[in-house]
């Protein structure tokens, strides 16, 4: 039998969030394209129609989970592949801090779309 | 004591002929990652228009003249959009395929197999996309 073999270091938290984030994408992905592409066509999407699935709690809540899951799992896959390119130091720090930034912004406005079409508030 | 693999630096791109099946799935997934987190980061901002939609009048509303159904809608009736759309299910089934291989890797399941595993990736990606085409084209012409 083969011995358990992985590029990445084990115990790290990022790491096991990284797969944690995986298994559950694999699955909101494969649903978000079935549903808004086979199920609804793209064409025929109207804020009506975009408005009364996000008024249900239950689709609400899984976007929200998918926007947050999706920001992590992209924005620290990017991380680990600039890294994996030998980024170091002050610039690695400064990359780090950049992808954060770029990930409040997007789950903010991510959250502000959401609500604009549940009916809560939108903050700005 | 585990067994590593040493087949020299992958980010050296410049070996790509002596690549193997695992670095190609190495790079493609990499590839891939770089696409969806790019559209997620377009995707968020098309739909933003809801924002201000969502303050517009009700008969607006209800005609589906307001700025967010227009938007989607400009945007799908061009056939580059309709391209780029299936370019990007590729990419996205790509990456589920071989994030689902992974996992499994990591969980030292298929360690074995992981370059059979890969080309089957490739081809069910392949067979997905092609048989998607006519869902993800209708309507444009």
């Amino acid at each position: 039998m083969a011995e358990h073999y992985s590029s990445f270091t084990k115990g790290g938290r990022l790491w096991l969030w990284q797969r944690i984030t995986a298994a559950f994408l694999v699955v909101v992905l494969a649903f978000h394209f079935f549903l808004l592409h086979f199920v609804y066509h793209a064409d025929e999407v109207t804020f009506a129609m975009s408005q009364g699935r996000m008024e249900t709690l239950s689709y609400y809540s899984l976007m929200i989970l998918f926007l947050v899951t999706a920001t992590f799992h992209g924005v620290n896959g990017v991380y680990n592949a600039l890294v994996n390119q030998g980024l170091t130091g002050t610039k690695r720090q400064a990359v780090k801090w950049t992808l954060v930034a770029a990930s409040v912004v997007l789950l903010v406005q991510g959250v502000r779309t959401a609500n604009a079409w549940a009916g809560f508030t939108t903050f700005f | 004591m585990s067994q590593s693999y040493n087949r020299g630096l992958i980010e050296d791109f410049g070996r790509w002929r002596e690549f193997s099946a695992g670095m190609w799935a190495w790079i493609f997934h990499k590839f891939t990652g770089w696409v969806l987190v790019g559209y997620l980061f377009t995707h968020i901002a098309v739909l933003s228009t809801a924002i201000p939609a969502s303050s517009q009048d009700a008969a607006v509303l209800a005609a589906n003249e307001d700025i967010y159904t227009t938007t989607i809608v400009a945007l799908e009736s061009l056939l580059v959009v309709r391209i780029l759309e299936v370019g990007l299910l590729a990419v996205a089934v790509f990456h589920i395929l071989n994030g689902l291989r992974l996992l499994f890797v990591d969980l030292g399941i298929g360690l074995e197999s992981q370059d059979k595993s890969f080309y089957a990736s490739l081809i069910l990606t392949g067979a997905i996309t092609v048989a998607s085409v006519p869902t993800f084209i209708a309507g444009a012409f």
